[in-house]
């Protein structure tokens, strides 16, 4: 018998707690095969985000630290230096890397700290209930933005992948998105490529990952599958942004 | 054994290298930026990590990774900056991260003055930040005992996975005293089973509660409740000249240095004065007060630096009511006064009197 | 002929799955789990021809796919 598609063994076989079509469970998924594929499982240390990241600590079986809210970057730091060759990477959404957890976001970045960084954008706040994110889009209605995000008050949605690229130190900057199988098969490629570069290139690593949210935005898990690829990507476009010279493909 | 000649600052820094501290990250801050500038040259020759965080914020939680990662991690502030790092003394004492901080008091709320001050007592001992967490609160009051109460900290943060606050202001910062410096000491970042590194071969450690219920937050609460009873055979104090005394001044850290020359001054003078001088602000020497004779001993004189009184309401809770307690403070940044302290024990003396 | 193994305690019922399969072999469950999700149903498994798409939509490897010798 050939195994076509088996369960991740880094994976739990115990149903995870996100909800139906969510983002999360697609790329801790997809973070449990590159971990087997790259047979790190014994060497890597995820630093947990507040919110619903929160629960990707509980799918893995590897060691996890919950860090404070925005504050992984700093914990991972304090982690990655006292363990240099451990394997490390901030697991964060959209309120916790680019709200209250930017200035780490940036500085650990702009020192080029040897880890890797995953960042879920889902343009919504999921486990406080649908409240406006850093990464809402102009118009789109939240809890707190119940008529819309408006940029006159309250700015306009910030793109990661663009500021963390205009810094020196990080090795590889790149955005993906899970609505689609092709998509999905290049998020995982991402995120090989950004636990590589840090156990070869030992450098930083930024993968932003445009995810959907049915419960915060209120939709079934389709209408937010195409909320991500007809509203998300046009103003979060998918690519490298940076990566190691020499290795340009 | 070394002996130097160095300020507090160094000689906190220097005794927290050689009790093994590899990792450092802070702000800087007046009145203690000779901290971080002493690490940024030391942990290099040491084989440690210095890293000037991006803020007071990032530092603790920098240090949390590194004492989460079995490294003895150390962070310093001043009174805003602690502030700042509240949120983070909370997840170590919750998630059990071994870490020694260091407080330069600064006088008044706010941005505050600079020099010396004991504005954060009660911060320090009570509540320094959410969750009803408490920690061991050390108060030296000279450069040696600086650097000998660093050198425990490290070994008291380890033995309960919690965090050390060492309480200093900044005449203890700055002043240069000498100094016998503690040995080097060996550590081994594997020696805790508990600390992250991937898991090997064994189990996934979690390194939190991963059990978010009320029943698993409730049992935390117990166990810390329980550990805070273990600290009583951690209180330390200086009781100088109390046997006979019949006014007792209560004062810690660089006001007991000041007060030290008073109770020295009258008692030439022929008073029978002493000072209760608590080393460990929490847990706090309560019993110190509470075995004085209340048929001998007629005033307690509690002196801080800072207005209104703070340590003076755990002098109430020793004394109980059975002896007459009064303050002397200065605050904003002004030093007790030697000359200010002595007419206010003749002022007292005056109204026993009457 | 592949082995469709569907963890139905897994499943959520978000039937991306179902959206994914070109060859119509899964359909929406009407049977709810321990959670009480619909999960979904091999309705036409001699029709799958291991393409994988639905393992890899699955947001919660809940679709295990192995190729049976012929």
């Amino acid at each position: 018998m050939k195994t076509l598609y088996e369960h991740p063994k880094s994976l739990f076989t115990q149903a995870n707690r996100f909800c139906p079509g969510c983002s999360h469970a697609t790329v801790t998924k997809l973070i449990g095969e590159v971990i087997d594929e790259l047979g790190i499982e014994s060497k890597i240390i995820n630093v947990l985000a507040i919110g619903c990241a929160g629960l990707h600590g509980e799918c893995l079986n590897v060691d996890v630290f919950p860090a404070l809210h925005g504050r992984a970057p700093a914990a991972a730091t304090g982690i990655k230096r006292v363990r240099p060759d451990s394997i490390v990477y901030a697991y964060q959404g959209d309120g916790d890397l680019a709200s209250i957890g930017l200035c780490e976001t940036i500085h650990t970045a702009n020192r080029g700290e040897r880890f890797t960084t995953i960042f879920i954008n889902n343009a919504i706040y999921g486990m406080t209930g649908g409240q406006m994110a850093p990464t809402t889009l102009i118009g789109q209605k939240s809890t707190t933005s119940p008529n819309g995000r408006d940029a006159e008050t309250a700015g306009s949605p910030l793109k990661m992948c663009e500021l963390i690229s205009q810094l020196d130190a990080p090795q590889y900057v790149a955005r993906f998105a899970v609505n689609n199988v092709p998509n999905i098969l290049k998020t995982k490629a991402g995120i090989k490529k950004a636990f590589e570069i840090q156990m070869y290139n030992n450098g930083y690593a930024f993968v932003e990952i445009l995810s959907a949210c049915p419960t915060g935005l209120g939709m079934s898990p389709s209408a937010a599958i195409n909320f991500v690829e007809q509203k998300m990507m046009p103003v979060y476009p998918l690519g490298v942004f940076k990566e190691p010279k020499g290795d340009e493909k | 054994m070394d002996r130097a000649l160095m300020k507090g600052c160094e000689a906190i820094a220097e005794s927290a290298v050689r009790a093994g501290c590899r990792f450092y990250s802070g702000y800087p801050i007046t009145p203690q930026n000779e901290i971080p500038e002493y690490f940024a040259r030391r942990m290099p020759q040491v084989g440690g990590i210095f890293i000037q965080g991006e803020s007071e914020i990032a530092s603790a939680n920098m240090v949390i990774g590194a004492g989460m990662a079995g490294a003895r991690a150390m962070t310093s502030s001043s009174g805003p900056g602690i502030s700042l790092k509240s949120e983070a003394l909370s997840s170590m004492a919750a998630v059990g991260v071994p870490a020694v901080i260091c407080n330069a008091m600064r006088g008044g709320p706010g941005t505050g003055s600079i020099t010396h001050a004991q504005s954060d007592y009660l911060q320090a001992t009570k509540a320094s930040g959410h969750g009803g967490f408490q920690m061991i609160v050390l108060a030296p009051s000279t450069v040696q005992e600086a650097a000998d109460l660093t050198y425990m900290a490290f070994d008291l943060a380890d033995r309960d996975r919690n965090p050390v606050l060492l309480l200093i202001d900044g005449l203890i910062a700055a002043v240069t005293e000498p100094v016998n410096l503690p040995d080097f000491r060996e550590v081994d970042i594997n020696a805790k089973e508990w600390a992250v590194r991937g898991r090997g071969n064994g189990p996934r450690k979690l390194c939190s509660h991963g059990d978010p219920s009320e029943a698993a937050i409730e049992r935390q609460n117990l166990r810390m409740a329980a550990m805070i009873d273990t600290w009583q055979k951690d209180i330390m104090v200086e009781k100088y000249l109390v046997e006979d005394a019949e006014t007792i001044i209560a004062a810690y850290g660089t006001s007991a240095r000041i007060c030290h020359g008073v109770v020295d001054e009258l008692r030439a003078r022929g008073q029978k004065i002493g000072m209760i001088r608590p080393i460990t602000v929490n847990p706090f020497p309560y019993e110190a007060f509470e075995s004085l004779n209340h048929d001998l001993v007629r005033h307690i004189l509690v002196v801080e630096m800072t207005v209104p009184a703070q340590m003076v309401y755990d002098v109430k809770l020793g004394v109980c009511g059975r002896i007459p307690i009064s303050t002397y403070g200065r605050s904003g940044g002004m030093l007790v006064k030697h000359q200010e302290i002595i007419e206010k024990v003749e002022q007292l003396n005056r109204e026993v009197a009457e | 002929m592949v082995n469709i193994v569907i963890h139905q305690e897994k499943c959520k019922g978000c039937l991306f799955c179902v959206s994914a399969c070109k060859k119509g072999v899964l359909i929406p469950g009407t049977s709810p789990n321990k959670k009480g999700y619909h999960y979904i149903k091999a309705e036409k498994p001699e029709n799958c021809i291991g393409c994988k798409m639905c393992s890899i939509i699955c947001p919660d490897a809940a679709i295990e796919l192995f190729k049976e010798d012929d």
